[in-house]
């Protein structure tokens, strides 16, 4: 495997910025270069290089979907958010004519991982393969159901590319397309799945819409197991754990302190918050960012975890 | 675990000492419990003095949050003090500086007790 690449990073619920946020963006920005030259590019770029991620982009909005790009010809993807839209537009204005096919590997089949599929443009193109993966028996019928009349205009008739679903068996290794595929069973309402994707001396992690119950040792041995020695751990950070284990205790979601204290465990290589909580603005993730790698760096043992938080159009180099 | 602990009027105020990790939550729970059971049974208060804390893990902050809640639900207060700094930082960013009462000394938790606690606190004198 060679890389991920982010399409949807932001829980529960797509969001955009607003014209009032991107003002505030713009006047911060604006206040950073006063006095300071912007009269060269290279000026120009070296104060855009000096503001925070908040002020000089933003995580994004789209629901869950990411891709992996693992040096072969088809495309793996894990979820079907809404980002699921724009990755079907950048893989078709890459096809040239070709057939192309594409491996999707579904979390769960909850609203904000499926709601993609019907503006995801490969899928209407004939000669094209799209092949859904996931470990819930309803992984076709949730689909079509989402289609069906009142709730969409086209059902899955529209569709020119072939659909297949590929019911999983959780804990068992699948070869897919050159990459071992392992799913495990997550605390989620309705259930999630974590997939483990091994490839090329590679391993990436893609483990969203999971709550981990504190008080179980051997739940955070399976989770550590699973996520042992990965190159990179995509992670469901949507609350703090004060509120992830009161006010939305068994809601289905974790935090960024799990989330370093398992890797750490594991032997993890790098940490990626994921599924961000929608309510968040571009600097409340980056102070989670920030206060994050410090946790890491005051709880850091031998070797030294890297902390990202994920936004969408990110790509991670492994 | 061991936990150093006496009795001021209706207040327990209780030391733990060392790291409270994944391995060691479950003890630290089971030596807190009964300090919770006889907070309670007076209807007072819970002072841990964390000044010997050096590390707290997310299992660890959720044994205090249970504690926390039985103090709640029987009328008496728990009252987190003297947090080392690397502890308190990890109160910030676990947000549990916002739902645990935490103070910057043992003095201070005292001052926020029962009238009959800071009485008799002050004329033993604050050390232990």
């Amino acid at each position: 495997m060679k890389a991920v690449r982010f399409w949807g990073t932001r829980g529960s619920l797509p969001v955009a910025l607003t014209a009032a946020d991107v003002r505030t963006k713009l006047r911060a920005g604006l206040r950073a270069a006063r006095g300071r030259s912007i009269a060269s590019e290279p000026d120009l770029e070296a104060v855009l290089a000096s503001l925070p991620f908040s002020v000089a982009g933003t995580y994004g909005g789209h629901s869950s979907c990411v891709q992996l790009e693992t040096g072969g010809p088809d495309y793996f993807i894990c979820d079907m958010g809404s980002g699921l839209r724009p990755f079907g537009q950048a893989a078709t204005a890459r096809r040239n004519g070709a057939a192309q096919t594409f491996h999707i590997f579904m979390s769960h089949l909850h609203w904000d991982h499926i709601m993609g599929l019907p503006f995801f443009v490969p899928a209407f193109i004939p000669g094209n393969r799209v092949v859904i993966y996931g470990c819930h028996e309803e992984l076709e019928s949730a689909l079509r159901r989402q289609q069906d009349r009142p709730s969409f205009p086209v059902d899955f008739s529209i569709f020119g590319a072939k659909l297949e679903f590929v019911r999983l068996e959780p804990g068992r290794t699948y070869e897919i397309a050159g990459v071992a595929v392992t799913s495990m069973l997550q605390r989620h309402a309705g259930d999630s799945y974590g997939y483990r994707f091994e490839a090329q001396g590679k391993v990436v992690v893609y483990s969203t819409d999971s709550e981990h119950p504190l008080a179980q040792a051997e739940h955070a041995e399976r989770f550590v197991r699973f996520f042992g020695d990965a190159d990179l751990v995509i992670f469901d950070a949507m609350y703090s754990l004060a509120d992830a284990i009161s006010v939305k205790a068994d809601w289905g979601h974790s935090s960024n302190i799990v989330g370093v204290e398992l890797c750490q465990m594991a032997g993890v290589r790098h940490l990626c918050l994921f599924h961000h909580e929608p309510v968040f603005d571009d600097a409340a993730i980056d102070a989670v960012l920030a206060e994050t790698r410090r946790l890491e760096e005051i709880t850091r043992g031998v070797t030294r975890l890297n902390v990202s938080a994920a936004f969408d159009g990110m790509e991670i180099a492994l | 675990m061991q936990i150093a602990t006496r009795q001021v009027a209706d207040t327990v105020i209780a030391a733990p000492v060392g790291r409270i990790d994944h391995q060691s939550a479950a003890p630290f729970e089971a030596a807190l419990t009964p300090l919770v059971a006889a907070a309670v049974a007076e209807r007072g208060s819970l002072v841990l003095d964390f000044s010997g804390i050096d590390y707290i893990s997310s299992v660890g902050l959720r044994v205090l949050m249970i504690a926390a809640k039985q103090m709640r639900a029987n009328e008496g207060r728990l009252f987190v003090a003297a947090l080392q700094s690397v502890v308190a930082e990890i109160f910030a960013i676990s947000r549990f500086d916002r739902i645990l009462t935490v103070t910057a000394t043992v003095d201070d938790a005292i001052a926020l007790c029962s009238p009959a606690t800071l009485a008799q606190y002050r004329s033993a004198g604050a050390a232990p």
